[in-house]
């Protein structure tokens, strides 16, 4: 049992709060265990802004520019296991509820006609990632191993899932931990 | 001694005139479903409640039970084809549950839950759907609507008002609302009517409740739908239970 090989788990948010990820820190102390059978890779955990070869790679947010389909991919090639936490990576949630309307018009109306915007401008900095005309979940663009639901899901459900599948099981979440607000 | 068709290997009696799904359900077997409503004619549009009837796959509520029926539901192949059906409704409307007031007390959302669907599973249409706030007391967004009728069946055997129809066919069928404007407020829809209280889902909202009942103390907060359908499923009075 020593010096077992330690499983490697990336994490990122794309277009998301990054309140999934507070939801990983909710798992609180249990946190303790789980570093005893994985080490993070890139992660805001670890602040590693690349993600090398993974066992997991956990996915919040969903695809709203040019950015987050390069780190998706970044992170389906190197991950042996993805898996997309939360509404917004598994359907677009918050970010997806414009995507019936057109892109330049909710532009428009939020940087240059909304009341109060005296000098506002649309921003354009060569840095900032285009954004795509609608917002998508990750299983549009690459394939996704799990989903975990929930807005953001629960610490106890993102412990139960992550814990049956380090064990071999098929995750399953059950009344009271699946939740999809 | 009553008649009895086989449930997943159990015998279950049934009187003259019932569904497989009455059936089941009054006798302590839940069978998933989403548009039929115990106080209604059945309607048989969601599929939920496909069972296998002699190998064949059947709606159990519109299904009348017979002797001797050899009724399979409980199964991976069935509860597969209810998860892809569930999330085919989620994927054509804009079922965001994050924000909806019906959640925690929604069907759909307490079926994807307890058939355990994770996944999206298809690409969202994401559909433009302008809610109804024209009503004083009553809120209607369209963007939930699953096509059930079960307010449409509401509204005119119950209440006698025809406020609500489907109209349009295929993927254009949308629940509309009967009055020259099209508008809820030009209906004399009240609150206590009985479409008020059907919608399965986050369509028909009465105004300025919200979130008066905090999540996490919901309806299916407490309990799963499939324990929920069969506390609720209309019995026979027994002599023992009635006083």
């Amino acid at each position: 049992m020593t010096d077992k090989k330690k499983l490697r788990i990336a994490t990122t948010s794309l277009a998301g709060c990054f309140g999934c990820h507070m939801s990983i820190l909710d798992i609180d102390e249990r946190l303790f265990p789980l570093l005893e059978l994985v080490e993070f890779d890139r992660s805001p955990i670890t602040d590693i802004k690349h993600c090398g070869p993974c066992d997991i790679g956990i996915v919040e947010g969903g695809i709203c520019n040019a950015e987050n389909v390069h780190v998706l991919r970044e992170f389906r090639k190197n991950c042996k296991v993805l898996i997309a936490i939360g509404a917004c990576a598994i359907n677009g949630g918050l970010p997806a509820q414009r995507n019936h309307l057109d892109l330049s018009a909710c532009l428009t109306e939020v940087y240059l006609t909304e009341p109060g915007l005296v000098h506002g401008h649309i921003p354009n900095d060569p840095e900032l990632p285009l954004p795509l005309d609608k917002v998508h979940p990750l299983h549009e663009v690459v394939k996704v191993d799990y989903f975990i639901p929930g807005c953001p899901p629960s610490g106890d459900a993102i412990w139960k899932f992550l814990t049956d599948l380090i064990s071999g099981k098929t995750p399953e979440l059950g009344h009271g931990l699946i939740h999809y607000d | 001694m009553t008649d009895t068709f086989q449930l997943d290997g159990v015998a279950v009696p049934f009187e003259p005139g019932q569904t497989v799904m009455q059936a089941a359900l009054a006798a302590d077997h839940y069978i998933p479903h989403l548009c039929y409503h115990p106080e209604f004619k059945p309607h048989g549009s969601c599929k939920l409640c496909t069972v296998k009837v002699n190998g064949r796959t059947m709606a159990s509520c519109t299904m009348p039970a017979e002797a001797g029926l050899e009724v399979e539901s409980e199964i991976e192949e069935l509860n597969a084809l209810r998860r892809t059906l569930v999330q085919m409704l989620f994927a054509e409307g804009n079922h965001f549950c994050p924000s909806c007031e019906k959640s925690g007390n929604c069907m759909l959302q307490a079926l994807g839950y307890d058939l355990e669907v994770h996944a999206a599973g298809f690409r969202h249409q994401y559909p433009d759907r302008p809610l109804d706030a024209s009503h004083p007391d009553i809120l209607l967004d369209f963007n939930r609507c699953i096509l059930c009728e079960l307010c449409v069946r509401a509204s005119s055997e119950v209440d006698g008002k025809n406020v609500f129809a489907l109209a349009g066919r295929g993927n254009t069928k949308h629940l509309i609302v009967n009055a020259e404007s099209g508008q809820l407020r030009d209906t004399d829809i009240a609150l206590s009517d009985k479409a008020m209280q059907v919608c399965p889902v986050g369509v028909i909202l009465p105004k300025r409740v919200g979130f008066s009942q905090p999540i996490g103390e919901r309806r299916y907060d407490a309990s799963p739908i499939s324990a929920q359908a069969l506390a609720d499923a209309p019995r026979p009075p027994s002599g023992a239970e009635h006083d």
